[in-house]
């Protein structure tokens, strides 16, 4: 069966961003970028259950202008087998995201897609379900544990207080959690060789959707920073401290 | 025009988040309703028809709801939103899991997990782990959200809502629910918690952050959380993680044991009242978000701490 994993190229999760000074837009000027980290557990997945015999091919698809191309350079350095960049220098909300992914789904007829459950840059938490929703096709998420057999996966899925199980009929839309799996390091060899593998570029324009940029982003600022704390010598300077603040404890 | 509050529950109890997300709805001043999909729905919307702001209960019984899937949801909500300019829940695992795909099923876009509602269309969110605050304006006909409970105080009880009954749509073929399982605990919800111990990967072993935390947690009724390092390592269940990809609290007094302070976990806990670090290196990023911190070796000054107490 198909695997197609849909990516977004995020600012490395270990940079803290800083806004502009006009408050209009962050800063990533320069700022490392890579393959959003959930992302990356939907990658390792695909290749996972490639290696089981389970997934025959793998295509990975993200959106964004050429300079996207490095993220979907390390999915093939992973072990995908072909991907897409839809171009475009617009940035897409998780709606026309979910729209654009629903044009290439139905292009490539997939069995299994996969993504990451959330973004890091946007913290949005909703292309995929979004595409599943548009698609009208079942949708496991925030998966920790995926299995699959006689086109049915069972998928444990991260939950407040636990987990859940639920049985999709494939095709489904899948997203990953960080506890799926462990995203293998990419060595340099395999990124030598993922540059004979083929990229697709498909213009955005050329595939005549109607995307509305019905959500403005009017400001952005640094939240208000906590005020300085101080360091206590002991317990029971500490306890004297919480027993300054009414109630807090006993 | 109204609101709609798609409401959480464990079949059995209303999620206490919903009594915040009502008092977030009354932003809109128009009338807000609560949608209670269940198996046996008499007791949930006797408890959602009892909060005040609350306008009219919409039951959906059904015997499909009882583990209802994202698809069943959204299908339900479709055959209502026509009434509602406005759709919203509060922010967890549930909503985040139904309510972008009603969003899509609208053609709409959506805002998850709001701060601050500054009128009615236009929010305030976190971005980047909540390293900056994006205050972001929906031109969508119905606005579609998740707000986070902590910034919302909850409804009260006192209201007597009327109710009325919504048809359910057959259960959307392809998905099915096979089990749960939650962990059991006597301990108040993480998210709903006045205070919170949480343990980091400085525990060095499941047994250890048991036998750590738990006394202290006892001693002040606190949930117990845990950074992401210290879920991965298998110290704790993943439902304690407190990050910005686990739950997010705002307690009282937040206790973290052993945890660096990784941006992504400062996310989860950065609007407690009073934070508490102890941890054994000074350098700790924990320290520069701690109203009080105490460099020291967990293993002395947690027992210490919870004998004093």
């Amino acid at each position: 069966m198909k695997a197609l994993v849909a990516i977004k190229r995020v600012v490395d999760y270990n940079i803290q961003v800083r806004v502009k000074a006009d408050g209009s837009d962050v800063d990533i000027d320069g700022v490392k970028m890579g393959v959003n980290p959930f992302d990356e557990n939907a990658i390792e997945e695909a290749i996972r259950l490639k290696e089981k015999g389970i997934v025959t091919e793998i295509v990975a698809v993200t959106i964004g202008s050429a300079t996207h191309q490095d993220v979907l350079r390390h999915a093939l350095a992973m072990g995908v087998d072909r991907a897409t960049l839809v171009e475009t220098q617009d940035s897409l909300a998780p709606l026309a995201v979910a729209k654009v992914l629903k044009n290439i789904v139905e292009r490539e007829q997939p069995s299994l897609i996969l993504l990451g459950k959330q973004a890091i840059d946007d913290d949005a938490g909703q292309t995929g379900q979004m595409l599943a929703a548009l698609l009208k096709l079942p949708q496991a998420t925030f998966a920790s544990e995926i299995t699959i057999a006689d086109q049915q996966a069972t998928v444990v899925r991260e939950v407040d207080g636990g987990t859940q199980t639920l049985s999709v009929r494939l095709p489904a839309v899948i997203t990953a959690d960080l506890r799926l799996n462990d995203p293998r390091y990419v060595k340099l060899p395999n990124l030598m060789m993922a540059r004979k593998k083929p990229i697709e570029t498909i213009a955005l324009d050329s595939l005549n959707l109607s995307l509305t940029h019905s959500v403005k982003q009017l400001s952005v600022a640094a939240p208000p920073e906590r005020p300085a704390g101080i360091m206590v010598k002991d317990v029971n300077e500490l306890l004297s401290k919480l027993r300054t603040h009414q109630g807090i404890i006993a | 025009m109204r609101t709609l509050i798609i409401a959480e529950h464990d079949g059995q109890h209303l999620n206490e988040q919903v009594a915040r997300a009502i008092t977030a709805a009354q932003q809109w001043q128009q009338p807000v309703d609560v949608l209670i999909a269940a198996a046996h729905t008499d007791a949930l919307a006797a408890q959602a028809a009892a909060l005040q702001g609350v306008s009219s209960v919409l039951v959906a019984t059904d015997a499909s709801l009882q583990h209802a899937t994202a698809e069943h949801l959204a299908d339900l909500v479709m055959t209502v939103a026509a009434n509602y300019r406005v759709i919203l829940a509060a922010h967890s695992a549930f909503s985040k899991n139904v309510l972008p795909r009603v969003a899509a099923l609208l053609d709409v876009n959506m805002l998850s997990d709001v701060l601050e509602i500054v009128n009615q269309n236009t929010y305030v969110r976190g971005i980047y782990a909540g390293n900056v605050l994006a205050t972001v304006q929906s031109a969508d006909a119905t606005q579609v959200l998740t707000v986070r409970g902590s910034k919302f105080a909850a409804a009260a009880n006192g209201n007597a809502a009327g109710t009325q009954t919504v048809s359910v749509p057959a259960a959307a073929e392809g998905s099915r629910w096979v089990s749960e399982a939650f962990n059991k605990s006597e301990r108040p919800p993480l998210a709903a918690a006045k205070v919170v111990v949480s343990g980091g990967r400085a525990l060095g072993s499941a047994d250890a952050f048991a036998e750590v935390l738990a006394p202290l947690a006892d001693k002040l009724h606190a949930a117990i959380g845990a950074s992401r390092a210290a879920v991965d390592a298998g110290y704790a269940p993943n439902d304690l993680q407190v990050g910005q990809t686990g739950v997010v609290v705002a307690p009282e007094l937040y206790i973290a044991v052993g945890i660096s302070g990784a941006i992504q976990h400062a996310y989860g806990m950065k609007d407690s009242k009073v934070v508490v670090a102890i941890n054994q290196d000074p350098e700790a990023q924990i320290f520069k978000i701690a109203d009080y911190g105490l460099v020291a070796d967990l293993f002395e000054a947690v027992p210490q701490l919870t004998a004093a107490l």
